[in-house]
């Protein structure tokens, strides 16, 4: 097992890609960090297959020593079992490919270098998370992911608007990492350790124990669990710290395919699920991840509906199955949520691939009120879109078949209800409902991109394509030179080509939407088994998580109406979409006119960003200027720097003055200061 | 006697080539001049070598007059080395106005004897003599361009606030020795050790300390230095300001120490009063200066007012720390007034504002960045040479239990540093001003080079033996 080669790979990519940067050059940069990517690869795949095969057993490389400092013994070693290596393959896998990706979708970049030693970076970061031994490494990786993040977020830093969401990431999982933090210090506090299979050996040893804190006394695991999650939190865009994610769109297709759908914002539902022995002594912490989740799943579910931009869409769509897996931990089916994170992986990642190519098919207009009609021109594309719809909305037939999404979704929601709480049962029926939105906007996605009549005239990125550099495509009607295209655009749009050709994406962008299809399809179906069943799932976990199998029984007990919801929620979802986008297009319009209101609070996202605004950034704004205004500058730069400065320049020009040059005067000074001292002397 | 006149065997060889060159001068006239300065730089480099070897525990002579120990002895070699390159520089310099004499060597030898003495002196008349001789020579070289109103006014200066300056020590000595009856230090140290101390002694001590810190330019001795640096001709300052000074420092210092050590808690208010105002007043009075020479007056009295930092602690690494700083201060100081020789115009007249040195790294990329070195290394940033004396006179500051000291010391550094610093902004980022005339000198370069290498972090090997040298050297004064 080559572990160090799989994690250690990306970082040696990374660095001679990021500190060779222009003096190697383009296609070394970028051939060797997915050269690197793919050996990393293709080394996991082994590994996972193993365990799959139960031919390999749990184990611990230690790489270095880190700290040593009196209790507190941390190394880094890297821990290899079933939950790594399935996170192994689904960081290396998504990761080379979207590497490969790149090469089509950043080829006209003048600065591919960075964006390949980010990306590799990113890599060994996440690899670092997932293989952690202890919290510390754990969350060295949890913090180099998120650098890499907001790198990435803000590769085009030019984009003012990519630097505030750069900005805006970093500091909302600022939050979520001050709670992890938090976690960590308790945690080392109440066990001694910060290693990961001693403190899971001693939770539930400490079930019913309280800490006192400001005078009350709370139960120690839910204190420490519910610090942890909200780390967890932060990193998956829960509900209340999601707001960072729909904004990181802003960086580059590729990184929102490789980090802000597959990988990192998944961190939390691993941790969650590393951590599983942990949160299973603390019910009432289980019940907030069960909310939260399912809060999240419908919030983000809602807001997608109404969204314009193609990308924000399907960021919150991630957020919305993110809410998906939290609930699934939250109700026990960590196995069913780590289906879940392995599926959801490979479709969204696709969707989001596919995304990118439409995108690069339309000169950058995300806008799907300016598609319309792509199914001809790119069909790859409109293929590998379709099945990754087809696998996030859950098709497929009771014990034949079915795609991705219908085995990890099902599971999820089949298992709230097995749960028998209370807080399952509301988890279920609003996992239902977000399937049927789901279902949904996934369709109005698919529709307004790919069907109905080409609305691309009025898009000011088509026009200044065609009317900038692209000579060679004439316009062959007139589209109007209309400058206001986005300002105005509801009555702006009108239909036509605008002269615009779009073209299939080159062969790096297609091959790994040709792979991901082919899991997106299949990857529910394969390895269902392993994943959930119950007594081969207890094989496969071997421990690695707190694997229920009176769970995952109970979920094939569920009545059958259970089973049948998803199913039909998610026909009724294509109904719906399919009657407001391709029978009747007027149906959105008259939606709006009719219930203005929740159009408007849902395309506002539920006036998040807007509440927020008023409760933490203004006031720290208020905050920072009375420290800047009134701290910094009246009393500390004018008592200091500023005042020290202003004292000696008014002494430079009394100095200057005395030195008159006239002689009396010099020696009038000696004088006075030989008296000086004698008295000085003398009165003492 | 035979043996005494063997331990002032410098002294001697600096007096012989004096008259020896004079006669030179009388017969020869001025086309010996370079001839003669050569001469004399041979004279400087046998009385430096045989510095060592007239080096003894017991080096007294004529009873208790005159002290070659190995305070003198580092002293010595210092101020030798720093006359005879400030001497070199002279050359070329008064060459393209013509005035060069034959004088001049001559009388910078003369200054040195009376630095010499200066360094062994063991007894308040000897401290006197000395302090004279180098006094009078100085006094002539500040008016040596005696048809420059400018130099010639420094002259005047210079020497009645000298004569003022030399007045108030002479009344000083007469006090101590009327009311400790001796001359000698040691017989003022062992009167203050067993009387205690008097009255009349305390006037003495002040009225003395007042003289001597005339010649280091300490604050508020200090008015005469910079109308005199900017007067006098270039070459003369550049002398002024490195081995005068140095005598100064080791005189001051044994005063303080031989004949004083008793009295440390009187003098030491004083010193710490001189060493404070001297770093201030360095400090902001040079912050608005537009002459290069009158801010190196002031940068000059900064740096004096840290060594008496260094002084102030009154402990044998406060005495080395002072020795060190003199050191690496003199090649620093020397190195800057060896570019500034460098600055004349096309035509060849020298300038002296800031301002022509704008955007010199343009148009003379070596010169600036020697100079950016110095003024880096005077202002104190380490890794260069300058960083290391300010670090030994604050670490025997706190040391000797004054903490606060040299936190105020450090703090003052940071007005100093402001236009060190803006020297190297004006000659980086500024604008360059017409370039300076391009003339082959292999002496300048050289010295400015060695220099630039000295407080370069190569002259960190210099740091060891030179550390051994200083605390042995200091050993000798207790």
């Amino acid at each position: 097992m080559n572990i160090q080669l799989i994690v250690f790979l990306p970082l040696l990519a990374a660095a001679i890609a990021g500190l060779g940067n222009r003096a190697i050059g383009n296609t070394a940069a970028k051939a060797i960090t997915t050269g690197a990517l793919f050996v990393s690869c293709a080394l996991s795949w082994p590994v996972f297959l193993g365990f799959l095969s139960g031919g390999l057993q749990e184990q611990v490389v230690t790489v270095l020593p880190w700290l040593r400092s009196g209790d507190l013994v941390v190394d880094w070693s890297l821990r290899v079992d079933t939950l790594t290596a399935v996170m192994l393959i689904v960081v290396t896998t998504v990761s080379s490919l979207v590497h490969l990706y790149s090469w089509g979708y950043m080829a006209e970049d003048d600065s591919q270098p960075r964006f390949f030693a980010y990306l590799s970076l990113f890599t060994f970061a996440m690899l670092m998370l997932v293989t952690a031994d202890n919290l510390i490494q754990m969350f060295f990786g949890w913090e180099g992911v998120g650098l890499a993040s907001y790198l990435l977020i803000g590769f085009w830093y030019q984009k003012p608007s990519a630097n505030a969401a750069a900005i805006k990431a970093f500091v909302v999982n600022r939050v979520g990492d001050f709670g992890f933090s938090l976690g960590i210090f308790g945690t080392f506090l109440i066990f001694g350790t910060v290693s990961i299979p001693e403190i899971l050996a001693a939770a539930p040893g400490m079930t019913g124990s309280t800490i006192g804190f400001l005078g009350t006394r709370f139960d120690t695991m839910t204190v420490l669990c519910l610090l942890l999650f909200v780390g967890a939190m932060g990193k998956s865009a829960q509900l209340g710290l999601h707001t960072w994610l729909p904004d990181a769109m802003e960086g580059p297709t590729p990184v929102s395919a490789l980090i802000h759908a597959a990988t990192m914002v998944t961190a939390g539902v691993f941790m969650v699920c590393r951590l599983s022995p942990m949160f299973e002594t603390s019910d009432t912490a289980l019940t907030v991840v069960t909310f939260v989740g399912a809060a999240t799943a419908l919030f983000a579910a809602t807001v997608g509906t109404v969204q314009n931009d193609i990308k924000r869409v399907i960021a919150y769509s991630t957020c919305s199955q993110l809410g998906y897996m939290f609930f699934a931990a939250g109700v026990g089916a960590y196995g069913a949520a780590m289906f879940h994170l392995f599926t959801h992986a490979f479709f969204k990642a696709l969707l989001f691939l596919g995304a990118g190519s439409v995108i690069h098919a339309m000169h950058h207009e995300q806008d799907m009120r300016f598609y319309g009609g792509l199914r001809k021109s790119i069909p790859l594309t409109y293929w590998a879109m379709m099945a990754g719809t087809l696998a996030i909305t859950g098709v497929g037939v009771i014990g034949v078949f079915g795609f991705a999404g219908f085995y990890s979704k099902d599971a999820i929601i089949e298992g709230a209800f097995a749960a028998g709480t209370t807080a399952g049962g509301i988890a279920f029926f609003v996992g239902v409902f977000a399937a049927l939105l789901t279902s949904f906007y996934s369709w109005r996605l698919v529709f307004l991109t790919f069907f109905g009549k080409p609305r691309w005239a009025a898009s000011e990125h088509i026009q200044h394509a065609l009317h900038g550099d692209h000579h060679d495509h004439p316009s062959d009607e007139d589209a109007g030179h209309d400058p206001h295209g986005h300002e105005a655009p509801a009555h702006a749009i009108k239909e036509g080509t605008g002269g615009h050709h779009p073209h299939e994406s080159p062969w790096p962008m297609l091959v790994p939407l040709i792979v991901l299809t082919i899991g997106a399809i299949f990857a529910g179906f394969v390895f269902h088994g392993p994943f959930l069943e119950p007594g081969e799932g207890t094989a496969f976990w071997a421990g690695s998580i707190a694997f229920d199998e009176h769970l995952m029984h109970a979920i094939h007990e569920v009545p059958l109406w259970v089973k049948l919801s998803p199913a039909a929620v998610m026909i009724l979802g294509f109904l719906i979409a399919f009657a407001a986008y391709i029978r009747d297009t007027s149906i959105p319009d008259r939606f709006v006119g009719q219930f203005g209101v929740l159009y408007k609070f849902l395309l506002n996202k539920w006036y998040f960003d807007e509440l927020y605004n008023l409760l933490f950034v203004r006031p720290a704004f208020w905050f920072g200027r009375l420290f800047w205004k009134k701290g910094d500058e009246a009393t500390i730069d004018r008592f200091g720097p500023n005042g020290v400065a202003a004292v000696a320049v008014a002494g430079n020009r009394l100095f200057t003055r005395l030195q008159s040059g006239y002689l009396y005067s010099y020696a009038f000074v000696m004088l006075i200061g030989l008296a000086a001292a004698t008295t000085w002397v003398m009165a003492r | 006697m035979g043996y005494s006149l063997v331990l002032t065997l410098p002294e001697i060889i600096l007096s012989a080539s004096a008259i020896a060159l004079l006669m030179v001068a009388a017969f020869a006239g001025d086309k010996a001049a370079r001839l003669s300065t050569w001469l004399a730089v041979l004279a400087f480099i046998g009385a430096a070598l045989v510095v060592p070897g007239v080096t003894g525990p017991g080096g007294i002579a004529f009873n208790g007059l005159f002290v070659a120990d190995s305070f003198a002895a580092f002293a010595k070699i210092l101020i030798y080395v720093a006359a005879a390159i400030a001497m070199l520089s002279a050359m070329s310099w008064f060459a393209r106005d013509g005035v060069y004499r034959t004088e001049y060597p001559v009388l910078i030898l003369l200054s040195s004897v009376g630095m010499g003495m200066m360094a062994s002196a063991g007894d308040l008349i000897t401290l006197y003599v000395g302090l004279e001789l180098q006094s009078l020579a100085a006094y002539v070289l500040a008016s040596f361009q005696r048809k420059d109103s400018r130099s010639a006014e420094a002259g005047l200066k210079y020497f009645v606030l000298g004569a003022l300056a030399s007045g108030i020590l002479l009344y000083g000595v007469s006090l101590l020795y009327g009311f400790s009856g001796s001359t000698s230090f040691e017989g003022i140290a062992a009167a203050i050790a067993t009387d205690g101390i008097s009255t009349g002694e305390l006037f003495g001590i002040v009225f003395v300390l007042a003289g001597l810190a005339f010649k280091v330019s300490a604050v508020p001795f200090h008015m005469w230095t910079p109308d005199v640096y900017e007067g006098a001709p270039t070459p003369v300052t550049a002398f002024f300001a490195s081995a005068p000074k140095v005598a100064a420092m080791a005189l001051l210092t044994r005063v303080t120490i031989e004949a004083l050590g008793a009295a440390t808690f009187e003098w030491r208010q004083i010193v710490i009063f001189m060493a404070l105002a001297s770093t201030i007043l360095g400090g902001v009075a040079a912050i608005g200066q537009q002459n290069i020479k009158r801010l190196l007056a002031y940068s000059s009295i900064n740096n004096v007012g840290f060594a008496l930092i260094g002084l102030a602690a009154g402990t044998p690494e406060g005495v080395a720390s002072v020795l060190f700083y003199m050191t690496v201060y003199v090649v620093m100081t020397l190195g800057t007034f060896f570019v500034v020789l460098r600055m004349r115009d096309e035509a060849g007249q020298p300038v002296e504002t800031i301002v022509s040195l704008s955007g010199l790294s343009r148009t003379r990329p070596a010169l600036a960045a020697a100079m950016a070195m110095f003024m880096f290394s005077i202002a104190g940033i380490p890794p260069l040479m300058g960083f290391w004396p300010k670090f030994y006179v604050f670490e025997a500051a706190v040391a000797a239990n004054l903490t606060w000291l040299a936190a105020v010391g450090i703090a003052t550094s940071v007005i100093g540093a402001f236009y060190y610093l803006r020297i190297i902004k004006v000659m980086y980022f500024d604008d360059p001003a017409p370039a300076f005339e391009a003339r082959r000198d292999l002496v300048s370069s050289a010295v400015i080079l060695a220099a630039a290498l000295f407080v370069s972090p190569l002259g960190w090997f210099a740091l060891e033996p030179l550390g051994t040298a200083s605390l042995n050297a200091a050993g000798a004064l207790f």
